[in-house]
């Protein structure tokens, strides 16, 4: 139980070993804790980083599949409301073609009938004369009467 | 000695010598230990105390050599232990053993934080060694107590104390160590507050200063003392109860195997006790640390 050099010694050996852990061991172990601790925040900051903007994504996706379906939406009314303007349209068109197409016919059937009524007085006037010719025989002359005959025709 | 007839009471004693080197004074009387003669040393001598009475002739000029050692040689192992996962240290997924001695790191870098706010590089790694050396050094009384000693005995070494701790030098020499540091930071960090805190604390008034200077003293002083003992007094009656349960060894089968028994029960409950004592003579360095920084 002797107090002696041992003390001294020990001293020495304490202060040598502090200073070697202070300076090779300490260090380098805390630090690489230290960022590894660092890393693993940032990993776990990323994650949820990650996780949110997934989350905004989805949002955002959902929204604009909405938006497209509005537009879609938009483009058939449009498109219905373009069919059924062409609709009318053509329906205008086909009237006007068929009133045009008809008013044509009657014009076609009028002239016609005016030329039937020209050829039938012709006719009648050709036949009057000839009946009056056959009345008449040489006794009239076909130039001389012939004014007369037309004027009656044109009254019929 | 490997000469004595083995008594209970000789068998503990050569348990409790140190290998002591050291100097015997001019004119000492020793018996030689080969020859057996009674010689009177003509001079001043440095030389192995064979036995108590020598080691305590030689003073302050001796040297345990076994405790030295055994405390170089755990230190050694601490820092080669230490230093191998310092290199192997990085960023990335710690594997194997670097787990486990950064789970100590970690315990002491949280005491240290706990207890010590001040910002000193030095107390973290000196918390580490102070633990971990201790530990080590304590671990030591759960090696069987005649292994070594026996083992030594053949090589022709006549003692051999392997538990360092148990020798109050080594204990005491690492708590004046903390006590020069207490020194230093009192008086780098507080300055003349140092000597403020020790004349004018408890009682605040110039008619005092004797009186708490002593008090303040002697309380200063007893720091690193309690600081040494405990943990001294603790391996030291570990370590001699082991030796005890050993001696009873002798007393036929019976006690044989009860003090297998008892020794088999004192190494577990003592694995609690040398862990525990590493834990409070680190927590008291931090603390003792931190109060030479804190500036009332």
């Amino acid at each position: 139980m002797n107090i002696n050099l041992t003390l001294i010694g020990q001293m020495i050996f304490f202060a040598l070993f502090v200073m070697f852990c202070m300076r090779f061991v300490w260090p380098p172990i805390i630090n690489a804790m230290k960022a590894r601790a660092e890393k693993i925040a940032d990993g776990l900051e990323a994650a949820d980083r990650a996780s949110k903007d997934l989350e905004l994504a989805k949002e955002k996706a959902v929204s604009q599949l909405h938006e497209a379906k509005e537009q879609a939406a938009s483009i058939i009314d449009a498109a219905n409301k373009r069919a059924n303007q062409i609709v009318d349209e053509a329906k205008d068109q086909a009237r006007e073609e068929g009133e045009r197409l008809k008013a044509a016919a009657q014009a076609e059937i009028e002239q016609e009938m005016n030329r039937a009524k020209e050829q039938l007085r012709g006719q009648v006037a050709a036949l009057a004369i000839a009946g009056a010719e056959k009345v008449l025989e040489a006794s009239i002359d076909e130039n001389a009467h012939k004014e007369l005959v037309e004027k009656l025709a044109a009254g019929l | 000695m490997a000469g004595d007839t083995l008594t209970v009471k000789g068998y503990i004693q050569h348990h409790l010598t140190n290998l002591t080197y050291g100097k015997l004074p001019a004119g000492y009387e020793r018996v030689d230990y080969e020859t057996g003669e009674q010689i009177v040393l003509t001079e001043d001598t440095w030389t192995f105390a064979h036995g108590g009475e020598e080691a305590a002739a030689m003073g302050f000029n001796a040297v345990h050599v076994d405790s030295l050692a055994w405390s170089f040689g755990l230190g050694l192992v601490f820092c080669w232990l230490f230093r191998r996962v310092a290199v192997k240290a990085s960023s990335g997924v710690p594997a194997g053993m670097v787990n486990f001695f950064e789970i100590i790191v970690e315990f002491v870098d949280q005491n240290v934080k706990d207890i010590f706010h001040g910002r000193n590089p030095l107390v973290a790694p000196m918390a580490l060694t102070v633990f971990v050396w201790v530990f080590l050094m304590n671990l030591m009384d759960l090696v069987p107590v005649d292994v070594v000693p026996e083992l030594m005995l053949l090589l022709g070494v006549p003692y051999q104390k392997i538990v360092p701790s148990t020798d109050p030098n080594i204990t005491l020499g690492m708590a004046v160590g903390v006590f020069f540091l207490m020194l230093y930071y009192n008086i780098k960090v507080k300055g003349f507050g140092f000597v403020k805190e020790l004349t004018l604390t408890p009682f605040k008034h110039p008619v005092f200063i004797p009186l708490n200077l002593f008090m303040e003293v002697v309380g200063f002083l007893a720091k690193p003392f309690s600081l040494g003992l405990r943990l001294f007094g603790n391996m030291y009656a570990g370590e001699m109860i082991f030796i005890l349960i050993a001696a009873l060894f002798s007393g036929g089968i019976g006690w044989m195997l009860a003090a297998g028994l008892m020794q088999i029960g004192w190494a577990i409950f003592h694995i609690l006790v040398i862990t525990l004592q590493a834990f409070i003579f680190m927590v008291l360095t931090i603390v003792y640390l931190s109060q030479a920084h804190e500036d009332h």
